[in-house]
């Protein structure tokens, strides 16, 4: 008798579920993102906490630091006349289609690689920052790119990372010695254990900013440009993020974030 | 745009839910056999009359059952690759399932242990069977019939638990459900599609763990 | 690994706000969960037909349902619906629900645990219901559920832990953080991390023990 009327009760919740989620519908909010963000007096921009160079928490003072962080102060200085009309809120790669679709961000700017899949979720900006796989060296080696690499060369990365999996795919001929992790792998190439190290470039933009007897040489040799996201649809956001992105290269404000984050102009 | 529940999705990305919810049944799996194994060796170290082996084991599982099982799969995950040891995100998720659930499951086989009276291991020892014979043949398989409901409740917080892996992008239910989400944009549908497929896992355990249970009490009574 | 660095005050005292954060949900959803936890057991206690069985496939439910769902769901579906809760908010109702849930259940046990009689004898010496369950049963009943009460405080002060995927900066969120200043900074933050936890665990644990020792 109980079991019996616990099963009805789980078919009627069931039906209750069905009826209620398909009225559920709630319409959204037709206008624009630029129109929310002026009537709300500031950005809301979807960055990372926990990825260096880019969107990094300092435990120390609490701010969150980085290249994408500098380009959401730079689009609020463009709305606002005002780089402080930003508000940052955290995301993770899980969240953060989710919360620009519930409109909670009005942009991701979140080392998001624009892929093919992701156009269909969301529109991407021009690319703002070219990630890919790169080398670096000594100055003054005679490895100057990836065509270089041949048998007999060494080069070093991290244990197990994609980007050993890549410098066999690309380099077969290549040794490839993997340390435990990039400083470790860094320190081995000064020890001279070694000829190249190959990561990501950022990263590798890092250790020449540390050490610049050693630079990056021959470009990416993967390709993951970075964009900026913005909810699909909305082309005049689009724009507006792309008209910045071009006053900030003109101007030369993009050259100067780039060298302050990565250490070099770029290319 | 304005619809958030069609039930279409299921069958559009049913090739990705099954993906996801094989994974979360092969990491169930898996942990579940580790850490029956590995949970029984720690009970019976924690019964030993070894000093040391007795004092390993506690530790074990005092310390385990303290902290979060995020904790040991952050370990697995974050802090291995760190010693030069990679694993993806499957593997540091069960890993650390299996390494978390066995305290667990120590503590209950230990109990089971403590309720076959002494005496048996006595006679046992007294007929010229060693410690560990003793244990095996006598009694162990007396204590994990004792500890069936215990342990199938542990299985159900396993698969639970699993859900963990979503965390380090070891491609189960949950990590399979964000990126369905993220192609179709309807929330409610994805997750409540997943929340059904966990209960199709866990409801029928649960049924099963009350059996045993009423079972077990009203043979007790008898 | 690199203990000098990651041990830096910044870095630990980063750590220990992370662990401020952990103890304040717990705390807030202790008090929430048991309070919710407390009225659904008596509810279900009481047997009120037609509710009975509504709130004991509710609860079912959610008892076996991943956590990590439940705050999922809060977090990233409720909005839909129209209800926005920020990270904070959206963990302590998550873990509400869901502890709260799985209270009942202990509140329940711990009633039923209580002889009926007893309710009978209470009543027929002229007490009220609510008279008999305040000075009769829910005395014995707490006693018998306190050591499983700890138990699942444990276990939410431990589950606090799944807000990571909503950034809650909670103690294991800002582990990651350190993470992203140095590969290095893990191990030693891990530790850390599990030392503040097993503090307070151990300590709560003792605690259980120490009521179940005193019940017997």
């Amino acid at each position: 008798m109980k079991k019996r009327s616990k099963l009805g009760v789980l078919l009627i919740l069931l039906a209750v579920c069905l009826v209620f989620a398909g009225c559920g519908g709630k319409k959204e909010k037709d206008g624009g993102t630029l129109e929310a963000i002026k009537a709300r007096g500031k950005v809301i921009a979807g960055v990372k906490y926990d990825t260096k160079l880019f969107g990094l928490k300092d435990p120390a003072t609490g701010k969150i630091e980085g290249f994408d962080i500098d380009i959401a102060k730079a689009l609020a200085k463009k709305i606002f006349g005002d780089e402080s009309k930003v508000e940052l809120k955290e995301v993770t790669s899980k969240t953060r289609i989710p919360l620009l679709q519930n409109g909670d961000i009005d942009l991701i700017i979140a080392t998001m690689t624009i892929t093919e899949e992701r156009k269909e979720q969301v529109d991407f900006s021009d690319v703002y920052f070219k990630a890919g796989q790169s080398l670096l060296v000594k100055k003054g080696s005679p490895i100057q790119g990836l065509e270089d690499i041949k048998k007999g060369v060494k080069v070093l990365t991290a244990k197990g990372s994609t980007s050993a999996k890549n410098i066999r795919e690309k380099a077969p001929d290549a040794t490839v010695l993997e340390f435990e992790n990039y400083q470790d792998a860094f320190t081995a190439l000064k020890a001279g254990q070694g000829d190249a190290l190959t990561t990501d470039n950022a990263i590798l933009l890092g250790m020449q900013k540390q050490d610049p007897n050693y630079i990056v040489v021959g470009g990416n040799f993967t390709d993951e440009p970075y964009g900026i996201a913005i909810k699909k649809g909305d082309s005049e956001f689009v724009q507006v993020v792309n008209d910045l992105l071009k006053e900030m290269k003109e101007s030369g404000e993009y050259d100067k974030l780039y060298e302050q984050w990565m250490g070099v102009k770029p290319e | 745009m304005s619809k958030t529940f069609d039930i279409q999705i299921l069958f559009d990305h049913w090739d990705r839910f099954l993906e996801g919810f094989l994974h979360t049944i092969e990491a169930s799996a898996i942990a579940l056999i580790g850490s029956f194994t590995l949970g029984t060796i720690i009970a019976v170290m924690r019964i030993s009359p070894l000093k040391p082996l007795n004092w390993l084991g506690t530790a074990y599982v005092e310390f385990i059952r303290n902290i979060p099982l995020l904790l040991v799969v952050f370990f697995f995950f974050l802090g291995l690759p760190s010693l030069g040891v990679p694993l993806d995100g499957f593997t540091s998720g069960t890993l650390g399932l299996m390494v978390y659930t066995a305290s667990f499951i120590a503590e209950s086989i230990r109990a089971g242990i403590q309720t076959v009276p002494t005496g048996q291991t006595e006679a046992a020892r007294a007929t010229g069977l060693t410690y560990l014979q003793t244990m095996t043949s006598i009694v162990l398989p007396q204590a994990v019939k004792i500890v069936l409901p215990s342990i199938s409740n542990q299985f159900i917080n396993l698969v639970k638990n699993s859900s963990i892996l979503a965390v380090v992008a070891g491609l189960d239910l949950m990590y399979y459900a964000d990126l369905i989400n993220a192609d179709t944009f309807l929330p409610l549908t994805v997750y409540t599609l997943v929340a059904l497929f966990y209960l199709v896992l866990t409801l029928p355990l649960s049924m099963a763990v009350h059996a045993m249970e009423r079972r077990f009490s009203s043979a007790n009574r008898s | 690994m690199d203990f000098a660095g990651a041990y830096s005050w910044p870095n630990l005292s980063f750590i220990l706000q992370g662990f401020g954060m952990t103890l304040l949900v717990a705390a807030l959803s202790i008090l929430f969960s048991f309070v919710l936890g407390t009225l659904l057991g008596i509810l279900r206690y009481t047997r009120v037909p037609l509710l009975n069985p509504l709130l004991a496939v509710i609860i079912d439910l959610i008892r076996n349902l991943p956590l990590l769902l439940i705050i999922y769901f809060i977090y990233i579906v409720l909005p839909q619906l129209g209800l926005k809760l920020p990270p904070f908010g959206a963990a302590i109702a998550a873990l509400t629900l869901f502890e709260g849930a799985m209270i009942s259940e202990i509140v329940r046990g711990g009633l039923t645990s209580v002889d009926r009689g007893q309710i009978e004898a209470a009543r027929s010496s002229g007490l009220g219901y609510v008279q008999t369950m305040r000075h009769i049963i829910l005395p014995q009943a707490l006693r018998r559920m306190a050591p499983p009460l700890v138990s699942q405080f444990i276990s939410l002060l431990k589950d606090t832990s799944l807000a990571i995927i909503i950034s809650l900066p909670e103690i294991m969120h800002n582990v990651q953080i350190l993470q992203g200043h140095s590969p290095n900074y893990v191990i030693p933050a891990l530790i850390v991390a599990a030392l503040l936890y097993f503090a307070v665990n151990y300590t709560l644990s003792i605690i259980a023990r120490r009521l179940e020792a005193r019940k017997i």
